[in-house]
């Protein structure tokens, strides 16, 4: 029996002349849909599979669906002759494209049996001859395969072998998903034995020496695993020590190595090429003389069996010297090891005569955290979830580990500048200058380097964790435009609010939202306690406020968000007024979030609010006048000259007495309109006149405050009031306990004295909080409004309430708001979350986002 | 729902004669279904003296938010009000102004009124009689005067009292309704046709699609006035809802009438407030006759011309005024215009007749749309950009990152930014002091403040600069636009790939050769691959390196590649 090994992914190619049994083969092992035959694809593009003439087209397509299952991930077998170079050549291509390995199978079959099974096909047609000449094709080949790329050759020859061969998969070398850590992976140490030793003590190893006192081996108590990302050697002092202690660890499988470029080099040296000795190779090789000749081969040995890079933790962590782009990671050719190893250069040098390395993680988009050194920072920054943690110990910097998982960075300094560094040192590979992030932890994000295009548009599929939503291209491109020309900085901008369904429609007379129906919506979703909060009549702000406020006119000063200390944004993400009435604003908000000793109590630098804006006039004026107003104007300059009319033509004695009852109503209604709208109207100037009424404390440092309930929310906006009385604005509100009759009717009454009195109504709550889920674990409406009967005019008309009017409109569905509002507040939950987590800016922008996008979808504006 | 009026009055004698020419009984109560409702028509006076007839049209709300006012969805094409209101559609005074809606009740109830006819008192319709109309809630854009100058002409006298937004808030002044009473001595036939054409005219906003057989209906019903009529310019454009390509036809028409030799051309008429495709292309350019937008657009061509580029982007392209120029020169050999608006490309796309493009010259342009705060790979590698107009769209805090965007990421060789000197606005009579030329402007700079801007981008990002006027310079105030020419210092050489996907690609050509078994071959181009990608350590024999690591027995199986090369 023959045991073919196959690496889990890679590109299968059957060899074997017309008749050798490769279809049988292809299905005796593999899955139907893994093998792409050129008979199915001639079939497919030309209605025969032995059309030749279609073979170009054929296998331009079966090329194609090769490529998308490589890309995907997937193993996949060509069954077709191939036995001809020029064929061969093009999945070697296709592979290689895709940085899978190639593999031959050749299927070696005597020609009389071939020719016996080509006779019993009918549809096969062709002669001897050309058997013939596929037989020497065979043997032509044999001999090349390996030079034409193929990694792997099995030639299985006769029947027999044919008939018993066996397939195992092997993993490739970089597949350590197995492996979960924890981690302590430490950046470039550049022969700094005695900052590795200290590193390796301060993180709670053991070392451990030989006779000689030099450590050969190093064990953490609590079984920890050591990564180092390569540039063991070189520049500095001692670089045998550093190989001779970490080829102990890796000996004894406390830790793992992947290979550095100057490991790479060194070993090219030792095996005898020519290379230039620069870059601090020389002292290596001045310490390696004074190592014993063994010790140098177990160097070399050492370093030709280190792996590129590793995929460790169930694919959650890519550890490689340089980094690794997503469609690099756990594949294999020459230039996935040129990544890891060297990274990108852009082709440009700088001043110093250095290559400029491509920010090829600004791009990084992968999901897996890469973890890298190779260019000395100064310090560690993540940038979309990647983190480079060479801190340049050899040029006087300091040597640092990142602890994984938990993304702690610990460091220790160098004892001196061992060697001058070429330029000096940069805060990030993108080249740009520093920001120090306003974070205290290490995981902070770096923000500053843009979004790209990629990152939004065009038909997208966003799993945001409490659901998914696709997002169609044509709304992408509607909140393109909104976002781009105007919406505040994403940095700025972390949240969005959903919109708000209203309650099921009331069937009371008279009524078309009431809040028996906004209780039993609750109910029926088993929610037990409700809170009622008055709906302020005003426009929603977000307000994102830094405890350190920031002189204008110094912008380079970056806070945790980029330069600024905060923003006050309208609903679709625009500056509320712009300009220095925000920021006043902003520092009375600052001041008050002060006094009231939240920055303390919450620990926090920063707190993200939402808030209603009042009055509406003060955003909102210009509407209310050219639209509310006018048509209040345009009604009592026609209704008194149509009742005029009526009245004389009355007094005619024509019929028109029901027409004038009519008009006479529609008279009563416009007035009760016209006050409707009058509520929303109070003088203001500038920012006198203007309140703040809070109503949610959605995000601090480090924390989403999703989970809290509405006591918790309204006991802080209580507080802000108390701070500052002018600006905030209380929110009125009842907690009720659902199937408390008298509780439900108390709330009630009280609804509709507010709405009496000229209020917009309340909005109802699950009092558990945003975060609230149903019994089965659905996230449920954050919150459904119940608006007044008068406030309802400048929404629905002024004579809505008509009962023929009522009765349509109580058909309204309320279905597509439901589910906009539903995946609106899951989204913005998300982006609570991975702001919480420090998560890249691409990713937390993707969600805000699709809010955004969201908004344009088409649903009924009344509600 | 109500409910919009207009009485007709007449004192001629006998007056109740009104009810043979309109066709309706004053002792009854006349009722009929419109598309958009019930029209009634009934007399509330019906004297021998004195006649009054009264069309009452009460509208019905559903049918009205079916036929959508078209306003608010088209309006300026490029500017979406997301904190805007969506209401307006079942919230407006279409139920209480005199518009369209009730020009086209008017057609229908008095159908044989309108074109003169009376089969009872054929010479009453053709005789001029004293006639008093009143439309007590007419929607009046362009304020009350414009009723006077549109009925004046037309023999009437006009007393047009403007109706105050709020009486409860008389700081809000007058709202834009007037109570319309004309009065004069005319053909009955006369005046419905003035009303018939002039309310949603005055109103302007159609409720309707306009078709081109709008064409028609405005000639029918202008018949005889509109030819002569000094506002017939604007009457038209409104009356076909702005569509240009119809006014255009619909005013040749009317020249031909006329018998005239100056028709009218719709592209030099200013519109205040629908801001044409080219910003500013109304502001005189003082001495020069041509329009500034023509000039500046001359200056970018010669800017790109001067810098040899052949293959370019123009950012921000608008409706695409200059890539109609571009096309024209065949030295441009590639053509993308971006746009952050699809709605605004596809403008782009019909003008410049994209789809009548024979095919080579078709795949030459490019229309995207792109967000220039947002890198945008597509835009890699282009010989020169354009930000004609673009840069003062933006709020200041979001200009960094367009300059990363255009100057870091898409940099090409060379970028034209033009931008309003606003130093210049102090010679626009019609511009009130401190305004900006265009209401999306978020800034409009000094002559210093884009300098300083233009240095400090061209310094960050390795671009040098030169900055000029364009337009009639004045002495005091300078060039009305000021551009500013960026040259990237050192291009990247030639033989490197500028960006990622072409190294990419590159890397898979050069395994690619393996293939052919050449083993040099593939060492020799990974050599030139890789080493471009070390660093100091790593000098020019690394491809060796990564062939020696793939050939050992115990090495990593997964640089495989490149075995071929052993």
């Amino acid at each position: 029996m023959s045991t073919l090994d196959i690496p889990e992914l890679a590109l299968v190619a059957l060899v074997g002349v017309s008749g050798s049994g490769k279809s049988t083969f292809a299905r005796r092992h593999f899955a139907p849909t893994q093998v792409l035959s050129s008979d199915t694809f001639r079939a497919m593009v030309a209605d025969d599979e032995n059309d030749q003439s279609a073979s170009g087209d054929a296998f331009e397509v079966l090329h194609h669906v090769a490529g998308k299952r490589l890309r995907a991930g997937r193993l996949t077998v060509v069954d077709a002759t191939n036995l001809q170079q020029h064929a061969r050549a093009g999945l070697v291509t296709v592979a290689r494209e895709h940085d899978v390995l190639p593999v031959a199978i050749v299927l070696d079959v005597p020609e009389p049996l071939c020719w016996e099974r080509t006779q019993a096909r009918p549809d096969r047609t062709f002669g001897r001859p050309v058997l013939g000449r596929m037989q020497r094709d065979l043997r032509r080949s044999l001999g090349r395969l390996e030079r034409e790329g193929f990694r792997k050759v099995h030639v299985l020859r006769g029947i027999e072998e044919i008939e018993s061969a066996e397939i195992r998969y092997e993993k490739l070398f970089n597949d350590r998903k197995e492996l979960t850590g924890p981690f302590d992976i430490v950046g470039d140490v550049h022969g700094c034995r005695v900052e590795l030793e200290a590193l390796l003590v301060r993180l709670g190893w053991t070392l451990h020496r030989d006779e000689a006192g030099r450590p050969v081996n190093a064990t953490h108590p609590e079984g920890r695993t050591a990564i180092f990302v390569g540039d063991l050697v070189d520049r500095g002092p001692d670089s045998p020590g550093v190989l001779r202690l970490v080829m102990g660890m890796v000996g004894a499988g406390t830790a793992l190595c992947v290979p550095g470029n100057h490991e790479q080099k060194l070993l090219r040296k030792l095996r005898g090429r020519n290379v230039t000795v620069s870059h601090g190779l020389a002292e290596t090789l001045a310490q390696l003389d004074a190592e014993e000749p063994g010790f140098v081969a177990e160097i070399s040995a050492f370093v030709d069996g280190l792996v590129s890079h590793y995929v460790l933790d169930g694919g959650r962590l890519v550890v490689a010297h340089a980094g690794l782009k997503a469609e690099y990671q756990g594949r294999a050719s020459g230039r996935v090891r040129a990544f890891a190893l060297f990274g990108e250069t852009t082709g440009e040098t700088d001043e110093y005569g250095l290559p400029v390395r491509y920010p090829w993680a600004r791009d990084y988009r992968g999901s897996a955290t890469v973890v890298y050194g190779h260019t000395p920072t100064p310090t560690p920054e993540w940038v979309n979830n990647t983190i480079c943690i060479d801190t340049g110990c050899v040029f006087g910097g300091t040597l640092t580990a990142l602890r994984y998982p938990s993304r702690e960075l610990v460091s220790v300094p160098a004892a001196k500048e061992y060697y001058p560094p070429a330029r000096p040192l940069t805060a990030t590979p993108a080249g740009t200058p520093a920001t120090p992030g306003g974070g205290r932890s290490g995981a902070v994000e770096r923000d500053d380097l843009g979004l790209d295009l990629r990152d939004v548009t065009g038909r997208r599929h966003v799993d945001y964790g409490y659901g998914a939503v696709t997002v169609p291209a044509e709304n992408a491109a509607a909140a393109l435009e909104v976002m781009s020309r105007f919406a505040v900085d994403p940095r700025w901008l972390p949240w969005l609010p959903p919109t708000m369904a209203p309650c099921s429609t009331s069937t009371l007379e008279g009524f078309l939202e009431h809040p028996a129906q906004a209780f039993e919506d609750y109910r029926k979703a088993g929610v037990d306690r409700v809170v009622c909060e008055e709906k302020h009549m005003g426009s929603r702000a977000v307000v994102l406020v830094c405890r350190d406020e920031v002189d204008p006119s110094a912008p380079a000063t970056a806070g945790r968000f980029g330069p600024g200390d905060g923003v006050v944004y309208t609903r679709t993400g625009r500056p509320f007024f712009g300009g220095d009435r925000d920021r006043e604003l902003l520092s009375r908000v600052r001041a008050a979030v002060g006094s009231a000793g939240l920055w303390a109590e919450l620990d926090t630098d920063w707190l993200l609010l939402d808030c209603e804006l009042l009055p509406w006039s003060a955003k909102a004026g210009n509407l209310i006048r050219e639209q509310y107003a006018g048509v209040g104007a345009a009604g009592r300059a026609a209704l008194p000259a149509v009742l005029a009319a009526l009245d004389q033509a009355a007094g005619r004695d024509l019929p028109v007495a029901e027409l004038r009852a009519r008009m006479a109503r529609r008279a009563t209604d416009l007035s009760r309109y016209t006050e409707a709208y009058q509520s929303y109207v109070r003088p203001t100037d500038g920012l006198a006149g203007v309140t703040l009424a809070p109503f949610a404390v959605l995000a601090g440092e480090g924390a989403s405050y999703a989970d809290r309930d509405h006591g918790w929310h309204l006991a802080l906006a209580d507080r802000l009031h108390a701070a500052d009385p002018e600006l905030f604005t209380p929110t009125r509100r009842r907690v009720v306990e659902l199937g408390d009759p008298a509780a439900e009717a108390a709330a009630t009454d009280w609804w509709l004295e507010l709405t009496a009195a000229g209020g917009e109504g309340m909005v109802v709550k699950p009092y558990a909080g945003l975060g609230a889920r149903d019994a089965d674990g659905r996230l449920l409406q954050p919150g459904v409004k119940c608006r007044g009967r008068n406030y309802l005019r400048i929404i629905y008309g002024p004579e809505y309430a008509e009962p023929d009017q009522l009765a349509v409109l109580r058909h309204r569905s309320l279905g597509r708001k439901r589910g906009l509002a539903l995946r609106e507040h899951g989204l913005g939950l998300a982006a609570l979350d991975r702001l919480a987590e420090g998560a890249p800016l691409w990713r937390r922008h993707e969600l805000v986002f699709a809010i955004l996008a969201c908004e344009s979808e088409p649903v009924d504006p009344r509600l | 729902m109500v409910h919009v009026l207009i009485t007709v009055t007449t004192t001629y004698q006998p007056a109740t004669d009104l009810g043979y020419l309109l066709v309706k009984h004053p002792d009854r109560v006349h009722t009929f279904e419109v598309p958009t409702g019930t029209a009634y028509v009934m007399y509330p006076e019906a004297g021998t003296e004195r006649c009054t007839a009264a069309l009452l049209l009460d509208i019905d709300p559903l049918a009205l938010a079916g036929g959508r006012s078209r306003r608010g969805k088209s309006g300026r094409g490029t500017s979406p009000t997301p904190d805007g209101f969506t209401l307006g559609q079942y919230v407006n005074d279409r139920a209480y102004a005199a518009s369209s809606l009730l020009s086209s009740a008017l057609s229908t109830v008095f159908r044989s009124a309108l074109r003169g006819a009376s089969k009872d008192r054929p010479e009453l319709a053709a005789t001029a009689i004293p006639l008093e109309l009143r439309v007590p809630a007419l929607r009046c854009r362009g304020g009350a005067d414009l009723a006077g100058k549109l009925f004046a002409p037309l023999g009437w006298t006009v007393t047009a009292t403007p109706i105050p937004l709020d009486p409860t808030r008389p700081d809000w002044g007058d709202s834009r309704y007037v109570d319309l009473v004309l009065t004069g001595t005319l053909r009955l036939a006369d005046a419905l046709n003035h009303l018939y054409v002039l309310l949603p005219v005055l109103d302007d906003a159609k409720h309707y699609w306009v078709a081109p057989d709008e064409i028609e209906k405005l000639l029918r019903a202008g018949a005889g006035w509109l030819a002569e009529h000094p506002e017939r310019g604007l009457i038209t454009r409104r009356y076909l809802a702005h569509r240009r390509a119809l006014a255009g036809a619909a005013l040749a028409r009317l020249a031909e009438q006329r018998l005239a030799d100056e028709p009218g051309d719709p592209d030099t008429v200013v519109e205040t407030t629908d801001g044409g495709a080219d910003e500013e292309a109304n502001l005189p350019a003082t001495v020069d006759r041509q329009p500034l937008a023509a000039l500046r657009r001359a200056a970018v061509l010669d800017a790109l011309d001067s810098s040899g580029a052949a293959r370019v982007l123009d950012l921000g392209c608008g409706a695409g005024a200059l890539l109609t120029d571009l096309v024209r020169n065949r030295r441009y050999t590639e053509i993308v215009g971006t746009d952050v608006s699809s709605r605004t490309l596809a403008v782009a796309e019909r003008r410049l007749r994209l789809d009548r493009l024979p095919p080579r010259q078709r795949d030459r342009i490019k229309l995207w749309q792109s967000a220039l705060t947002y890198r945008d790979d597509r835009l890699r590698g282009f010989d020169a950009a354009v930000l004609m107009e673009v840069v003062e769209h933006l709020d200041p805090p979001r200009l960094p990152a367009l300059e990363a965007a255009v100057f870091g990421h898409a940099r090409p060789g060379t970028v034209v930014v033009t931008t309003p000197n606003v130093e210049y606005n102090v010679r626009y009579p019609g511009l009130t002091a401190g305004g900006f030329r265009h209401t999306d402007h978020r800034f409009e700079w000094t002559r210093a403040e884009f300098a300083a801007w233009a240095e400090a981008v061209g310094a960050q990002h390795g671009y040098t600069v030169t900055i000029s006027g364009v337009g009639a310079h004045d002495p005091e105030v300078g060039s009305p636009t000021q551009l500013a020419l960026f040259t990237l210092a050192a291009p990247p050489p030639a033989t490197v790939p500028a960006d990622t996907g072409r190294a990419t690609r590159t890397t898979g050509n050069a395994n690619d050769d393996s293939t052919t078994g050449d083993a040099r071959a593939d060492s020799t181009t990974s050599k030139a691959e890789a080493g471009s990608a070390t660093d100091g350590a790593d000098d020019s024999t690394v491809g060796h390196a990564i062939g020696s690591a793939t050939s050992s027995a115990n090495g990593d199986s997964t640089s495989g590649d490149g075995g071929g090369s052993r």
